[in-house]
Formats: structure tokens, sequence, C-alpha cells
């Protein structure tokens, strides 16, 4: 409770995943907060040229916000920005439609409002910020991120061992090894468990999928396009069949 | 609820942008026992504008002919295009009375996490408005916000290799507001956007 002993104030940092236009000057900002997860709040007047808030609380910005808890939606009060990320994206397009996939999916994947996902918040900071200071691929840290995120909501694909009877690699070398990789079963497959209608990707793809999994980036940065290109298409894949929801930004996702 | 006709007009108010159930009520009420001319004269111009206006051919700005009135004005400059996201942003600019060139009407901007990509605007049609070599400059006049520089960096990158200046208007500091008030994004863009003092 706030110090008026009516109104529950809180003060938490996060990311802005989103805006939504309210009445004439109001914006409805979705935030994934450090502590509090995912919250959606309104920021008065934030629509005007003159509004405190300014660019504050643009998508992309990781702001300190000291909110109050309304009926429905809480109220933004304070913001303070601590980094600007969106200000470097903008002016990049693809690492601008890359980021707005990584944004739309921390929220996905965050269902519930306010049950905090500290381990999604470092992800989605972290994906950010490598996507803004330029050191790999914008393709590898999209993937890396949609990879690391289904890890963290339980879905991590098995790449090392057989989704559906556990057999490892080595094992099932003999009988020609995990090649099958089924969206519903889970990941890689052997012989045996392969579910019709399974992808068979190249080694290599499979290897760069482990190694972004592991934020192994030295292998990462020197795979190869081809096995880039199949890892995106395999992750996009499985990230939309487990969530059971299109990632609408994923396929205007500019690659350089 | 009401009875027949007036649950029908609080329904269709209520479908208005910014009318709530409660307000879509006072509205109805105050109709009612307005003066009958007045509202009669209300209906006929809501008629009139479903009837009559349309988008422009040429910038799809609202227009009650095929073109709207500042591309039928020969006065005005076909060399220079402001574009814009909706048709009340040229109302906004031709406010200042400052650009005598002619405008281009995107009808949004690009946000992908809303499903809004490049093919969903007239960005085609811009292009093709380029096509005759007529135009010199183009002003990218898209919002100040995330989506609006990123729609902007997109058509740059689009037009810059056509061999046209491409320019930006400015951003900053409010005219009529307070230092200390102004975001780190929006200061850094005044300091970097800095200007010589003539005395």
């Amino acid at each position: 409770m706030g110090e008026n002993g009516l109104v529950a104030i809180y003060r938490d940092d996060g990311i802005v995943l989103r805006t939504h236009k309210l009445g004439e000057a109001d914006r409805i900002v979705t935030v994934l907060a450090r502590k509090s997860g995912r919250i959606r709040a309104v920021a008065k007047g934030v629509r005007r040229t003159k509004s405190r808030f300014g660019a504050r609380l643009e998508p992309f910005t990781h702001v300190d916000l000291l909110l109050y808890t309304g009926r429905s939606l809480d109220v933004i009060t304070q913001a303070e920005t601590l980094r600007p990320y969106g200000e470097q994206l903008a002016a990049d397009y693809p690492r601008y439609t890359t980021g707005t996939a990584m944004l739309e999916t921390a929220e996905k994947l965050t269902p519930v409002e306010k049950e905090p996902a500290m381990r999604q918040f470092l992800l989605l900071v972290g994906g950010l910020r490598a996507l803004g200071e330029g050191g790999h691929d914008p393709r590898l840290v999209l993937d890396a991120f949609l990879l690391r995120s289904l890890a963290v909501a339980g879905y991590a694909p098995a790449l090392e061992e057989c989704a559906v009877c556990g057999t490892t690699a080595l094992q099932a070398a003999p009988s020609g090894g995990l090649r099958a990789f089924g969206l519903a079963s889970g990941g890689l497959t052997c012989q045996n468990c392969r579910a019709p209608g399974s992808a068979t990707p190249a080694l290599g793809t499979v290897a760069l999928m482990v190694a972004l999994l592991r934020g192994d980036w030295d292998h990462a940065d020197a795979s190869e396009r081809r096995h880039q290109v199949e890892c995106s298409g395999l992750t996009a894949a499985y990230l939309q069949w487990h969530l059971e929801h299109s990632i609408r930004s994923l396929k205007h996702v500019e690659h350089a | 609820m009401y009875e027949g006709v007036v649950q029908d007009l609080i329904d269709e108010l209520g479908q208005l942008p910014g009318v709530g159930p409660k307000g879509a009520q006072r509205i109805a009420f105050y109709l009612l026992s307005a003066d009958p001319i007045d509202v009669k004269r209300l209906a006929a111009v809501l008629v009139e504008v479903t009837e009559r206006v349309k988008f422009c051919r040429v910038c799809f700005n609202v227009a009650e002919d095929d073109e709207c009135r500042i591309c039928k004005d020969v006065r005005r400059d076909p060399s220079v295009i402001c574009v814009v996201e909706e048709p009340k942003d040229v109302a906004a600019i031709e406010k200042i009375r400052e650009f005598r060139g002619r405008y281009h009407v995107l009808g949004g901007a690009i946000s992908p996490i809303d499903g809004v990509g490049p093919d969903d605007l007239r960005i085609r049609e811009l292009m093709t408005r380029l096509a005759d070599g007529a135009v010199t400059e183009i002003i990218l006049a898209t919002d100040p916000n995330l989506e609006g520089e990123a729609t902007a960096t997109y058509l740059a990158r689009l037009i810059k290799p056509i061999g046209l200046r491409v320019t930006r208007p400015a951003s900053g500091l409010p005219v009529g507001g307070e230092l200390e008030y102004a975001d780190e994004v929006t200061l850094g863009r005044a300091f970097e956007g800095r200007r010589l003092v003539d005395v």
C-alpha cells in the first residue's frame, strides 16, 4: 500500500513491448517488467507533443517506472529511460523488424499478466542489447532469442537425444542417427520414433541450433548461410506450433 | 435498455471512437431534446459525407472529386512531396501555411507487431508518382514515434537510390516546454540538430 493507505503504488523496470492508442491522447503501454512480469498500464497524455513522458514509453525502451494499481489497468505516474534501444533499431529496417518479432514473442510467451517472468525479461534485455550492438547477424540473434525463450517456457527442442525415447545421438548412430525433426514430437527423433511429416535438417543446421541454445557465438557466427536459413525456418515453425499462435511480425522480418 | 429506435441510436453512437455506453446515452438524449432542424442538418451532413467524400486518386487525401483541392491547385509546387501517415496530418501541416508542395498519404505506418507491413501502405503508389522525374525532394513527415521512424527509414532506403533529396522534419524541444522535462531521446535529437544563432 502507498503512503495514503488507499492506492497501491509500485516501482519496477521493464521493456516496453507495444502500445495501443486510448481515447484522445493516452496510450495503453504493455511492459515486460523485471519483477512484475507483463503489465498493461495507462500513460495519460503521452501522445501530446508536450507530454512529460516524451519518447520514454516507445516500444524497445528499457524504462524505470512508478505506477499505481488501477481497477482494471495500472497507471504510469513517472518514467525514466534506462536504455532507449528503439532509437538505434528504427534507423536500421532489418534490425527493427527483427526486434519487433522479439517483442511480440516475449508478449505471447507471457500470457498471464503480473506473473513474474524474470528469465524471459533478462533474455529480452540481452537480445535487444545484442541486436543494438550489431556484433552478430540479426537473424542469428533472433533465432537464439526464440530458442532460448522456448527453453525458458519449457519447450526447449530436443537436439542431442531423441525427443520421444531419449536415445542419445551416439546410441542412435548405427541405425541412422537423430535425423528427423518433428514439431509435435518436440525436436529431433531417431528413425524408430520418426513422425510422419518430419523435416530432415542438415547436420550443420542442428549444430547451429545447439550453438544458439548454448550461446556458442563463435560457432554460430561462422555457420553457413544455408544452415542459418534452415535454422530460422525450423525455429519459427517450432515456436508457432508450441505457442498455438502465429507471430505476426515474423513474416515481416527482413534479412539483411 | 430503451425501446426500439432509441436503443438503436445509442448502440450506433456507442460504435464511435472514444464514446462509451454512458456517453452514447447522453448524446442520444441530447439529440432527442435538440431542435429537430439541427438534428436533421447533422443527419444530412452524415449522409452527404459518406456519399461525396472519397480518396484523392493522386495523393490519397480525402477529397470530394477524383483529385483533392491540393492536387488540383496549379500554384502548388509539384517538385516537393510531403509523405504523411493520415489525412489529418495533411490538415496539421496545412495549418502552418509554410509548405507549398504536395502530399502523399500512406494510410498508416509500418508496424509488424500489428501485422502492417510495407505492402499494406500506399508505397507502391508513391514510387509510381516519382517515376516521371518531376519530383526533386521528398519530405518524410511520418509521426516521430518508433513506427513512424521505421517507416521513414524504409522509405529513405527505397527513394535515395533514385537520386532524390530526402528530408525529415526536425525533432527536438517543444516550444513553450521546459528543458528538464525533456526525455533523453528528444533532448539528444535537439542537440544533434542545433543551429547557429544569428544576431
